[in-house]
């Protein structure tokens, strides 16, 4: 698992599929993209550094690790609802704000939320499946 | 603020949330579980109240309006339900304190059982069939996950056969929704109950109506589709089948109901034969295998299957006391279900095995615990004045008023099969001499902790027995919520 | 075209049910993800096929027009996916563990 070719080019193209991850995640809400591809996006940038590196140096290479990752997806997720009771409406109103010319709401922030848990998810999973495989191997 | 409805949701998400970032600690994750729990319980009981005194809650998360949004209803009989579940996870929670050792519970054990909390009261409280399935999935995985925790081989092969069947139902109801989408328009449960109202029966409406039939029936464990019960439910640990039976069939059994008293009601020459066959042959065919068991836990788990086809024997009837009759006999059966099989994992750690040849004589020794015990065991044989007697007269009484003779014949039959079970699993267990030694070994202690869920449940069986009256009036309000659903249409869409 | 795809889900439909029947665990879980994607064109097509028509609203417009496709069935297609793919996940996960206890990809020799 250390050929040159993909350890060179996995150093690049993790960041860069980082950044597209995130392009997918703002544009989702007009346009065909959201919360759960750019989660997909950012995990396979991982992953791709994982095939390169091998876990453990991926791991440590994160700040959050993947569970803690997972779970403070799904509170940014659960407080993106408590946003509307505070002013006065439902659970899970969308409230909009207008910051320049960017529009915010609560949608983006639970999308941010679904983001950051199928990120932390889809590495839970890939780690455990690479920690296996290595003391198989 | 946040509105009663949606508390029994997010409480369960918000403590899974909290488990996770502190999943190191282990006494964090006791006490915030049964703390949660607790909380979960007696917003049960809040929202009965209120239910009782201002009619039916309904909440629109996302400010949507009615048949668009996704609606969050609580009639009386979810508020039943959400009571009886509080009440489990509660009790279970505060039985694996001692249950398991403390490697397995300091994995993901405790945020699993929020999780499949968050499910099973997100589908009582649900009023749209989509986000029926979606908790529905977020149930049946986290119970994948419990099954299997652990490793061993027998739960890797039962839990296969678990998920497949599971699996097959989930493909089954996303189906029959499809075709239920195309064909109304709408997937609010109010709105199918009005639209439904108008249409005429046609064959496409009789196949969705099976489609939903199978679906739920898998899950239920009914007649044809029970086999992967048997095969999963003595695989893993004892806790963890009475946190299963306690809920995982009973929601199959609650959206049966839901669905088949306000949505579907076209054809009743076909469907009531159909429910009254399959739950007569639920009925026997589960306390006819369970009688040749010897293992302790596959006794109980037919029974599960057997006690099943009760409830939709009194489905069947499609009478309001034929559902009050379901939904009481459903309440004393979690209660009593759960209650035998935490009973079994006493038994597992006083005397280290659960087949019954090998038990005996723990009457002698703990006398407390067997008269505990002796509680749930004639419960469930319908022994007066505990609550299973009055579960089977009432579905017992509902079937002579709609003068369906043959199957109450059944039922009645069946109940004798199960009274001669219990007495089996007594004699075997409690009252017989040990086959080993004849002087007693050295008394071990049970933990309090295990001994406290089983008083509760036990405390339970007898009050629901002896104040029937008031359960009884509450159950036969719901069931004709239910088949009446103009209150309900009324209160979610305003027409 | 409605007929075309409703030949097509029920072809997916007999190939899903056929390879949950098999011998090997593999194939099983292939049946499982061919009965799940089955359903979810089922449901693209229950909602009502439009060509060419997006399910977005006209700029300025209140409600959806007559042209455009329905947005509920994708939504629900959406969801089911992700669903399924957490399905799949697991039971890739219990393929694998199967594989090491009992060292074989056969169920057959699945015995208490």
């Amino acid at each position: 698992m250390s050929s040159q070719i993909i350890q060179i080019s996995a150093k690049y193209l993790k960041p860069l599929l980082l950044a597209l991850s995130l392009f997918v995640l703002y544009r989702g809400h007009n346009t065909p993209g959201g919360g759960f591809i750019g989660g997909l996006l950012a995990a396979s940038g991982y992953i791709l550094y994982m095939m390169a590196y091998g876990a453990k140096i991926t791991l440590s290479k994160m700040w959050l690790k993947p569970f803690n990752l997972a779970a403070l997806g799904l509170l940014i997720a659960l407080v993106s609802g408590f946003f509307g009771p505070v002013v006065g409406e439902v659970f899970m109103a969308g409230q909009w704000f207008s910051f320049l010319e960017i529009k915010l709401g609560t949608p983006t922030l639970f999308d941010v939320g679904v983001y950051l848990t199928v990120t932390g998810v889809m590495l839970i999973i890939m780690i455990a499946i690479f920690e296996n495989l290595e003391t198989w191997n | 603020m946040i509105p009663l409805i949606l508390l029994p949701v997010i409480i369960p998400l918000a403590t899974f949330i909290l488990l996770l970032f502190f999943r190191r600690s282990l006494v964090i994750n006791q006490t915030v579980t049964i703390l949660s729990a607790f909380i979960q319980f007696v917003v049960g009981f809040m929202i009965l109240i209120s239910v009782a005194g201002d009619g039916i809650l309904v909440s629109q998360p996302g400010n949507w309006p009615a048949p668009f949004g996704i609606t969050f209803v609580a009639d009386l009989f979810s508020a039943i339900m959400l009571i009886l579940a509080g009440l489990i996870s509660l009790v279970i929670s505060i039985y694996s304190v001692s249950a398991f050792g403390k490697d397995f519970q300091k994995g993901i054990y405790y945020p699993l059982i929020s999780i499949l909390m968050m499910g099973v009261n997100g589908a009582f409280v649900t009023g749209d069939v989509f986000n029926l399935y979606v908790w529905f999935e977020v149930m049946i995985i986290s119970s994948f996950v419990l099954l299997t925790l652990g490793g061993t081989k027998a739960q890797m092969y039962g839990g296969l056969k678990y998920m497949t069947m599971n699996l097959i139902s989930s493909m089954v109801f996303l189906t029959g929704l499809g075709l239920l989408y195309g064909q109304t328009g709408t997937l609010n449960i109010a709105d199918l109950a009005l639209k439904m109202r108008t249409l005429e029966s046609s064959p496409l409406i009789t196949t969705i109506a099976m489609l939903f039939f199978i679906a739920f029936g898998i899950k239920a464990a009914l007649f044809p589709f029970f086999f992967w019960l048997p095969a999963s439910y003595h695989t893993t640990p004892v806790t963890i089948t009475a946190l299963f039976s306690g809920l995982m069939t009973k929601v199959g059994i609650y959206a049966m109901i839901r669905f088949f008293t306000m949505i579907f009601v076209h054809d009743q020459q076909f469907w009531q034969p159909l429910f009254l066959t399959i739950g007569g042959l639920t009925m026997v065919v589960g306390v006819l295998t369970a009688a040749s068991q010897y293992d302790l836990r596959r006794i109980l788990s037919f029974h599960i299957i057997s006690q099943i086809g009760y409830m939709v024997f009194g489905l069947g009837l499609f009478t309001i006391s034929g559902v009050a009759g379901a939904i009481y006999f459903l309440a004393h059966n979690i209660v009593a279900k759960t209650n035998t099989f935490l009973m079994a994992g006493i038994i597992n750690r006083i005397k280290g095995t659960f087949d019954l040849k090998a038990l005996g004589g723990i009457y002698r020794t703990y006398p407390f615990i067997s008269l505990l015990m002796f509680i749930p065991i004639m419960s469930l044989a319908g022994v007066p004045p505990l609550s299973g007697f009055f579960g089977k007269l009432l579905l017992i009484i509902a079937g002579f008023e709609s003068k369906q003779w043959w199957i109450t014949g059944v039922a009645v039959a069946v109940s004798l099969f199960t009274l001669f079970s219990m007495i089996k699993i007594w004699n075997e267990g409690f009252w017989k001499k040990t086959p080993d030694e004849d002087v007693p070994a050295a008394k071990k202690s049970v933990p309090f902790t295990m001994v406290l869920p089983v008083v509760i449940l036990a405390l339970l069986t007898v009050v629901m027995g002896i104040a029937a009256e008031p359960i009884i009036r509450i159950s036969t309000a719901a069931a004709s919520q239910m088949i009446n659903p103009d209150e309900y249409i009324q209160a979610v869409l305003g027409r | 075209m409605e007929l075309i795809l409703s030949t097509v889900i029920g072809v997916m439909y007999a190939a899903g049910a056929y390879l949950l029947l098999r011998r090997s665990i593999v194939k099983l879980i292939l049946g499982i993800i061919f009965l799940g994607n089955a359903t979810n064109l089922l449901i693209l097509l229950a909602g009502g096929l439009t060509w060419g028509a997006p399910a977005f609203v006209e700029k300025g417009a209140g409600v959806v027009s007559q042209g455009s496709a329905d947005p509920l069935p994708q939504a629900l297609i959406l969801t089911a996916i992700v669903i399924g793919f957490g399905l799949t996940a697991f039971a890739l996960a219990l393929m694998y563990r199967f594989y090491r206890i009992s060292g074989t990809d056969d169920i057959d020799q699945v015995t208490e």
